[in-house]
């Protein structure tokens, strides 16, 4: 009765307030990607708090930062009861979620899923503009273009070619997140050649046909699974026996965020030391 | 006179294998030739060598293997419950099994020691056959079968679904649609040898029943009274059945409907002897399996359709035809 | 043949056959007669070692396959699953004999059709036949596994005179031969007729055990049946009517 109560008035309170001009206080986060680009910006005590998976050190490249937040589900009812005066959500959160917090006179801040370097770029401002932290991303943003610039440094003519091997067979092509990591580092993509510029599920025999300079594989997860059982095909163990692979460390290919630069200087790495081969 | 038909229904149905069987060599991603594929199957150690022989030749022996199981599975079945709406996937058993093979991978168990995977299944459905037999025994009726492998089947899919979705892994949930559809994508030789002795093991275990099959026709008393050793009878085929679904079910998911199909569509052709049908059936299923496992690569080459998804789409039709009949001749 | 000593069976604490002894010869054609309920197939089931009874049944105590060999078995229950031909469902009598040459069973199963006039039926299939058809091609099955005894549970239910009458005089003949045939029947006048010999079950005892004219006496009638008949010698065996029952004695 008294949380019912509460809550009409607290409905009632969000109604009446005026939007804030001023910087938001109470934000939260409820999608690993804007979890970390929040922590990246925000000031001291700005994020009451950031998903569960911020704090899932094989999801999030921020996991130490997040751990010091309290965790949360993206349930509305938590969110609510957190009394956040901005909510920030990926593009892949739940609609209904989000649709239920705007009833309730929270605002709601959607972010793109990028999938390139101007998402990543744009992103960051509108980060910065949402938190009131413009001047914070706009140094983020130069240091980011400054090392995206050192790293993207690969000489034109032939390009060695990078397959992505991923938990169920899939892979993804230059219309994706982990394509443009891939591209930047200076391999051309084979799931492009294969017809899946947005990434799906590569039939092993395609793979091993198409002959990849580098196999860079997903990563595996604790506990078994079938779908990862295919990382262990013998066919595929025979196709990267003598060529180099390298194994995606998730929290720097799953978000749009200046992390993706560590991703690229290791395969920047790999194609440096490719091309270093007689 | 039926007598000389068999023998020609048998050779015609190895050959349509036989066939399949080098189609589904043929068919890939990768357009090669088909001189060049088979070539590569012998000799070479390139990249062609090591797709045809990782990857096509496991997918092409397992579509044999697990097509002719299914198949044999559903003759017997439907033999020894004198029910042609018996099928292992219709009452629970490879649900079942699949739940033993969800366990076995789970635990971690499988990763240590190969054989457990198939084990696992195995159990898993040699208790869902018990399980029918002590529901819905031959008196028991089509009713009674078709409710008890609704309640298996309901129970072992949500106990794999619960599983699953424990599991640390995130990918482990992804995994439903594999075992709830079955698919032959991406096997390898490993998964041939862990699940083939069972499958030859459940073929050599029924074999031998065809005779009390064909005894059966007439009932459990006068099979018995015609030298059929029905408690012996039982062990073996629970044994059987188990062994070949749970090997089928262990590599390739719970791939339904083609041991409900095939034996329908094959029982007029052997004159509907039990008896006749379990090899006709069992190459029929191979047949069967091989061709949808040619058509889910043909059809929607990138998409990696789903076995099951195209013998159910055939399967399911035939099944409410089936029951139509069933209900016309008041079964 | 067979032999049965204090064979009794219990069904929920109920005594359903209580004490049967029994002996058959060779030559015999035994009709075992009682009203619905008497424990006729019960007997005949239990003296096969289809039901775990207590006492002696000298086939139960057989090995199945050496029992499949010893007496064949027709029972009450009309069961045939698939649409098989009458000719193949006749062959499945030699099952009994997994090692008998080929050419032994083709004969044993022309013989069957032959003396069940099957041979316009032969290519038919066996569930699109009548009641009665379907009787005479199991008969036919019990026969192709040519044993020296024939345990049949109502025979000739469902047939129609002719083919009664038929059936009856095989089961006569193959005694004749040599066989024994131990038939339950609910037909008291074609019992009386074809029988050598009459067994009349009475609450899971034997009431009655004899030759025809012994057993169909007024009094067995009314004590087990509950009716009175018309019995007298007449051509080629009894003549046998039943007449009217008895107030409250019919079941």
């Amino acid at each position: 009765m008294v949380g019912r109560l509460c809550l009409a008035a607290c409905l009632l309170a969000g109604l009446i307030l005026p939007a804030a001009a001023e910087p938001p206080r109470r934000v939260l986060s409820v999608n690993l990607c804007t979890d970390q680009l929040a922590m990246l910006l925000a000031a001291p005590g700005q994020i009451v708090s950031v998903s569960y998976l911020a704090q899932d050190p094989t999801a999030s490249a921020m996991a130490d930062q997040a751990a010091r937040l309290p965790a949360n589900r993206g349930r509305a009812e938590e969110i609510f009861l957190m009394r956040p005066d901005l909510v920030l959500a990926g593009a892949w959160s739940s609609p209904e979620t989000i649709r239920l917090l705007q009833r309730l006179g929270i605002p709601v801040e959607v972010f793109p899923v990028e999938t390139d370097i101007a998402g990543i770029r744009a992103n960051i401002r509108r980060m910065g503009n949402v938190l009131g932290r413009q001047a914070r991303a706009k140094a983020l943003l130069a240091r980011f273009d400054a090392d995206l610039a050192r790293l993207a440094d690969a000489p034109p003519g032939p390009r060695p070619r990078a397959a992505l091997y991923m938990v169920n067979g899939y892979s993804s092509g230059r219309d994706s997140l982990a394509g443009q990591i891939v591209a930047l580092a200076g391999f051309d993509n084979v799931a492009d050649d294969l017809g899946l510029p947005a990434g799906g599920v590569v039939p092993l025999e395609a793979l091993l046909l198409s002959g990849p300079d580098l196999l860079v594989e997903g990563r595996r997860y604790p506990g078994s699974s079938r779908a990862q059982e295919v990382l262990d095909h013998p066919a595929l163990k025979a196709l990267s026996r003598g060529r180099p692979a390298e194994v995606m460390s998730d929290p720097d290919w799953v978000c749009g965020t200046p992390h993706i630069l560590r991703a690229i200087a290791q395969l920047r790495d790999a194609r440096l030391a490719l091309q270093a081969r007689p | 006179m039926t007598a000389p038909r068999y023998p020609l229904l048998i050779a015609a149905l190895s050959l349509l294998v036989a066939a399949l069987f080098l189609a589904s060599l043929l068919t890939g991603p990768a357009g090669i030739g088909p001189g060049e594929s088979l070539a590569a199957l012998f000799r070479g150690d390139d990249l062609l060598a090591l797709v045809m022989r990782e990857l096509r030749l496991p997918r092409a022996i397992l579509g044999f293997l697990v097509g002719a199981a299914l198949g044999m599975a559903g003759a017997v079945l439907q033999g020894f419950l004198r029910n042609p709406l018996a099928e292992p996937g219709l009452i629970g058993t490879s649900a079942s099994a699949a739940l033993g093979a969800v366990l076995a991978i789970q635990t971690g168990l499988s990763a240590t020691f190969p054989l457990a995977l198939p084990l696992a299944a195995l159990a898993g459905a040699a208790l869902s056959v018990l399980l029918v037999l002590m529901l819905a025994g031959p008196r028991g009726g089509a009713l009674a079968l078709i409710l008890a492998g609704i309640a298996i089947s309901a129970l072992a899919g949500a106990a794999t679904s619960l599983v699953l979705n424990l599991s640390p892994n995130p990918f482990a949930i992804n995994e439903i649609v594999f075992w709830m559809m079955g698919s032959l994508a991406d096997r390898s030789m490993l998964h041939v040898w862990i699940a083939a002795p069972f499958m030859l093991l459940g073929f050599a275990l029924l074999w031998p029943t065809r005779r009390a099959l064909e005894a059966l026709t007439l009932g459990e008393d006068a099979a018995a009274s015609s030298g059929v050793h029905l408690g012996r009878l039982r062990l073996m085929l629970v044994a059987g059945i188990a062994a070949l679904i749970g090997g089928a079910t262990a590599v390739a998911g719970t791939v339904g409907f083609v041991g409900l199909v095939v034996p329908h569509v094959l029982r007029r052709a052997v004159g509907a002897s039990p008896a006749r049908l379990v090899p006709a059936a069992a190459l029929g299923g191979a047949a069967v399996v091989l061709a949808a496992d040619i058509a889910v690569r043909r059809i929607a080459p990138g998409h990696d359709l789903k076995l099951g998804v195209l013998t159910a789409l055939v399967g399911a039709p035939f099944f409410l035809h089936l029951i139509l009949r069933t209900r016309r001749e008041g079964l | 043949m067979l032999e049965l000593r204090a064979l009794s069976f219990h069904r929920a604490g109920q005594p359903v056959l209580d004490g049967i002894d029994l002996r058959l010869g060779p030559g015999e054609f035994v009709g075992l007669l009682g009203p619905n309920g008497a424990g006729k197939t019960t007997l005949l089931r239990a003296a096969l070692g289809l039901l775990p009874a207590r006492g002696h049944s000298s086939l139960a105590a057989l090995p199945v396959r050496e029992r499949a060999r010893a007496a064949a078995y027709m029972p009450q229950g009309r069961e045939i699953a698939w649409p098989m031909p009458v000719e193949a469902l006749v062959a499945l009598g030699r099952i009994a004999h997994p090692h008998s040459a080929s050419a032994a069973d083709r004969a044993a199963i022309e013989r069957a059709i032959a003396a069940l006039h099957l041979d316009p039926l032969r290519h038919r299939r066996a569930t699109e036949l009548s009641g009665g058809e379907q009787a005479r091609t199991l008969i036919a099955r019990a026969l192709a596994q040519e044993t020296p005894l024939l345990i049949a549970d109502e025979p000739i239910a469902g047939l129609d005179p002719a083919a009664q009458i038929d059936v009856m005089r095989l089961f006569r003949r193959l005694a004749g031969q040599g066989h024994a045939v131990l038939a339950s029947l609910h037909d008291l006048g074609l019992a009386a007729r074809h029988c050598t010999r009459l067994v009349m079950l009475h609450q899971g005892r034997i009431a009655a055990d004899g030759p025809p004219e012994a057993v169909l006496t007024a009094q067995n009638l009314a004590r087990v049946f509950g009716i009175t008949a018309h019995v007298a010698p007449g051509p080629g065996g009894i003549l046998f009517q039943p007449l009217d029952t008895i107030g409250g004695g019919a079941p």
